[in-house]
């Protein structure tokens, strides 16, 4: 006999502790399980697209920044990336390698707090969210000891990188990538991956099935946790990601919980790439010189590059004056945000929090 | 007044024990002709000013102890700014939380709304009569004394109903919904794992328990591990901490039952929380503990003494819990109640009868039966625990849950990604102009 | 017996003082106008994540638990009967063992049952 009963329909967000910044889910519920899900994206929007049309290449870089502002330097490195490519700008060696440690640097910072805040999500009182902040902070520690800033680091400029590392900088990574980090994964096994609870709440929780990901054209854990291998940084290598050595995590079921452990995976396998990238960083400059008012010949370029969150692409369109003629930017946030309907529906309130946890959007970047 | 003063000062020793205080005041009545009502008035009266200043103490201490210790758990400070080692805190709290407005919705059920933090906070506090403090130190020594707290544990969960139904929020109606699921699963349990430990100890009386324990020189939770762990389960989840904070869920529905409480009422809220828990930890304290007894100590230390140190370590565990683990989901929780923690007290429930059939029957001498019990109960919950884990556990569809390495993959030949520096990009001009 | 409730009495006195003290002390607050008063209808709306609220809180809400509330009231008494048993144990003997053997026995086949209907399960 069919329950008659009132579905509710509820605002989870803008202002709610879970959403991750402002974004606004509109859920109808009929008695904690969820029938439809409205997506309301916009509330952060700043337009960056449009007012990148009106300064130069140089000052777009801090646009980038407060984009994904938990991965800038990989927002700064794609934008750089689409720039030189559009004027045809050649990196030094040493910079290209040092973009490399510090884009996968950011990757773990990015990823440890997508991890701590998933499972915070998953109803944990803030404990994993402290410890993954803690070795955050560490890596945090050496983008400032680097350039200054620690989130918002506009430190990938157009034709190399804006400091050179200091003197200090070296052993402190040794010490953070072959005693500290790794430690602290092994941490991360013993407490989240084999964690009961953890099975429970994230298994077959959010499930994106390959020809879902696919179609949808998700891309990072999002895609890999669907059990399709495509990183691009081995597909579409860029700052020479095909000559290191590392192993791209894949699962099977599309479920919030293979993308946590793909991302605790790929945090292991960045300590892999920085202890080569470390190996072969040759001396040299760590920039070009670039004119401040760079003026590519009029053209158009689309680079991409694999964030922390998935494809983040750059098309820019030049017509030859000081500032680019259309900026886009294809964020992976965003795009892998469209699929939450098919993942929530038809699961309880807690699963589509759960779901949305494991999705580690950003909401900078899906607003822009 | 001369002669209670004379009291105090001759009888200082005793004065650690309430209850020698309360038999010499109620002698000295007797001893000036009063009545036989003053004797009871008075007695009662310093009982339940005893216990009241306790859960006072208890409101502002457990405030600090909880974000101190769960700080520290997760790698961090906790408050430690007002007063020594931020002791104070908790005092800062309340004067905050006094002082602010407080907002009551307007489409909110006033009455029920107000009424419910306190009728949250009362249960909490009455647990504490029947719980014995020392040797003769009960306030109330009922016969009934575990229905008694099995009535008023279950009570809270009604008046958190109460605070989210009345609030008329939906956030607050799915925290009180939840509640009520809670409250009608986890207390089967929680019934039957007390009924294992009377069915052992042969009394309701909460003082006859504990003197069981004594006499035998055996808490109860070694002979009965399994009803601990059921009881520590289901009462979590009758109190709300984090394994089953599901009525206040802060990432889920923010904040529950109680999100749009305010002010004093919130506070009352919040600190009732901890003396539920207190309460908790108390009861199985008593139980399972064996309260104010441990072997000889309770001859030189206060007996209440001891039990505070029980119910604090109780609560320690408590705290740990909520320090470590992420929050089941609803169905989860009940479907675990439902299916694991009731047949297993069901099973204990005829072993302890047996057990306690042959004990009875055969008349061995409880030093030899009762670390023979320990250890068969022990193994028995081993091997329920395990073979439901093994038979009955969580079955996830699509395994295995190994990761597959790629370190090549295979590229689907895409149209390359051209980048076109030759001049015109189709459109541009009019784009421009427009 | 009665006497033993009397005492338990005094102390639920107490117990509704103890938290009425912090509301007077709030309510006292507002009097002296140290705490502010000044309502206004976003204030007193209730919050949805910053959003107006859509329809209202109090609907015929789908419980899908309402068979273990059934199962509940069947389980909650028949433990409730088995209390006065377990103290009066000691003196029965085997016959009360057996006895309450059949009694729990005659549950768990509604018990098995309901399991098989799935009730046990969120609906």
């Amino acid at each position: 006999m069919p329950l008659k009963s009132e579905p509710v329909e509820v605002n989870i967000g803008p202002q709610h502790p879970s959403t991750h910044g402002v974004f606004r889910m509109v859920a109808t519920i009929d008695g904690e399980r969820i029938t439809d899900v409205k997506m309301i994206v916009g509330y952060l929007h700043r337009s960056m697209e449009k007012l990148a049309e009106e300064r130069t290449y140089t000052q777009n870089i801090p646009f980038t920044d407060r984009m994904d502002y938990l991965s800038a330097i990989n927002s700064n490195l794609g934008y750089c990336l689409a720039v030189e490519k559009l004027a045809g700008i050649e990196v030094p060696e040493r910079a290209t390698v040092l973009r490399v440690i510090f884009s996968e640097l950011q990757r773990v910072a990015s990823h440890c707090m997508a991890t701590g805040a998933f499972i915070n999500d998953c109803g944990a009182w803030q404990t994993p969210v402290m410890y993954t902040f803690r070795d955050r902070e560490k890596v945090l520690d050496l983008i400032e000891m680097t350039c200054g800033a620690r989130i918002t680091t506009n430190y990938i400029r157009i034709g190399g990188v804006a400091f050179d590392i200091p003197d200090e900088f070296l052993p402190a990574l040794d010490r953070l990538v072959n005693d500290d980090l790794p430690q602290r994964f092994d941490e991360y096994d013993r407490l989240l991956v084999g964690n009961e609870i953890i099975l429970m709440r994230a298994r077959d929780v959010g499930v994106v099935t390959p020809e879902l990901a696919i179609n949808a054209a998700l891309s990072g854990p999002m895609l890999r946790s669907a059990g399709i291998a495509w990183d691009l940084r081995k597909a579409d290598p860029y700052c020479g990601y095909d000559t290191y050595a590392f192993d791209i995590p894949v699962g099977y079921n599309g479920d919030s919980y293979d993308r946590m452990v793909i991302r605790i995976e790929e945090m292991k396998q960045s300590l892999r790439i920085i202890r080569q990238a470390v190996h072969r960083l040759p001396g040299g400059p760590h920039k070009t010189d670039v004119p401040l008012a760079l003026r590519p010949p009029a053209g158009e370029a689309y680079a991409r590059i694999e964030s922390p969150k998935g494809e983040l692409g750059f098309y820019i369109v030049s017509d030859g004056g000081p500032a680019p003629y259309r900026w886009h930017v294809r964020a992976p946030s965003l795009i892998n945000l469209s699929v939450l309907k098919e993942m929530t529906v038809g699961q309880t309130i807690a699963d589509a929090i759960v779901t949305l946890g494991s999705i580690d959007i950003n909401v900078g970047e899906v607003d822009r | 007044m001369p002669a209670l003063l004379t009291l105090i000062t001759h009888n200082w020793y005793d004065i650690r024990d309430l209850s020698n205080l309360s038999g010499k005041i109620e002698q000295l009545i007797r001893d000036a002709n009063g009545p036989g009502w003053l004797v009871f008035v008075v007695s009662a009266l310093l009982g339940a000013a005893g216990i009241v200043s306790f859960i006072g103490a208890v409101a502002i201490i457990n405030i600090w102890i909880e974000r101190r210790v769960v700080g520290r758990m997760q790698s961090r400070l906790g408050p430690n700014r007002a007063g020594p080692f931020g002791l104070l805190q908790p005092v800062a709290d309340a004067i905050k939380l006094m002082q602010k407005e407080v907002l009551q919705p307007k489409v909110a059920d006033g009455l029920v709304f107000s009424l419910a933090p306190i009728a949250f906070t009362v249960p909490g506090i009455l647990v504490m009569a029947v719980l014995p403090w020392g040797r003769n130190m009960a306030l109330a020594n009922l016969d009934a004394g575990v229905i008694f707290i099995l009535a008023l544990t279950s009570l809270g969960a009604l008046a958190v109903f109460a605070g989210g139904y009345g609030s008329n929020n939906k956030y607050a109606l799915f925290g009180a919904m939840r509640v009520i699921a809670m409250l009608v699963t986890y207390e089967i349990p929680s019934v039957l794992a007390l009924l294992g430990l009377v069915l052992f100890s042969g009394t309701m009386n909460l003082s006859g328990i504990v003197l069981f324990q004594a006499k035998y020189w055996m808490p109860l939770l070694l002979v009965q591990p399994l009803p601990f762990i059921i009881y520590f389960i289901s009462s979590s989840a009758e109190l709300n901490r984090t394994p089953a904070d599901l009525a206040e869920a802060e990432s889920e529905i923010a904040g529950g039952y109680h999100v749009e409480y305010s002010g004093m009422k919130f506070g009352l809220f919040y600190a009732a929380e901890l003396i539920n828990a207190v309460s908790v930890s108390a009861i199985i304290a008593t139980v399972f503990l064996g309260g104010w007894w441990l072997y000889k100590v309770d001859e030189i230390v206060p007996g209440w003494m001891i039990f505070i140190g029980k119910i604090y370590a109780v609560y320690f565990l408590f705290v740990w819990t909520r320090g470590t683990l992420p929050r089941f989901r609803i169905d989860q929780l009940l479907a675990f109640a439902w299916k694991w923690m009731t047949p297993m007290a069901f099973l204990n429930l005829v072993l302890v009868a047996a057990e306690v059939l042959i004990w009875n029957e055969t008349g061995v001498s409880a030093g030899l039966v009762l670390p023979l019990y320990a250890v068969l109960n022990a193994a028995f919950a081993g091997v329920l625990i395990v073979a439901w884990v093994k038979f009955m556990g969580p079955r996830f569809s699509r395994f295995p849950e190994r990761l597959r390495y790629y370190s090549q993959i295979d590229v689907p030949s895409l149209p390359a990604v051209a980048t076109r520096t030759d001049g015109g990009a189709p459109g541009l001009a009019e784009g421009r102009s427009a | 017996m009665i006497e033993q409730f009397g005492r338990a009495g005094f102390l639920l006195i107490f117990a509704v003082a103890f938290p009425l003290v912090p509301i007077g002390a709030s309510v006292a607050l507002g009097l002296f106008r140290i705490r502010p008063r000044k309502p206004d209808p976003i204030k007193q709306s209730v919050y949805e994540c910053g959003m107006v609220p859509v329809g209202d809180a109090l609907v015929r809400y789908n419980v899908r638990y309402y068979l273990f509330a059934l199962l509940f009231v069947v389980f909650d008494v028949e433990a409730i009967f088995l209390y006065p048993w377990a103290v009066a144990y000691r003196g029965l003997g085997v016959y009360a063992f057996v006895e309450a053997l059949i009694f729990i026995a005659i549950l768990l086949v509604g018990y098995v049952y309901a399991w098989r209907k799935r009730a046990m399960e969120w609906i």
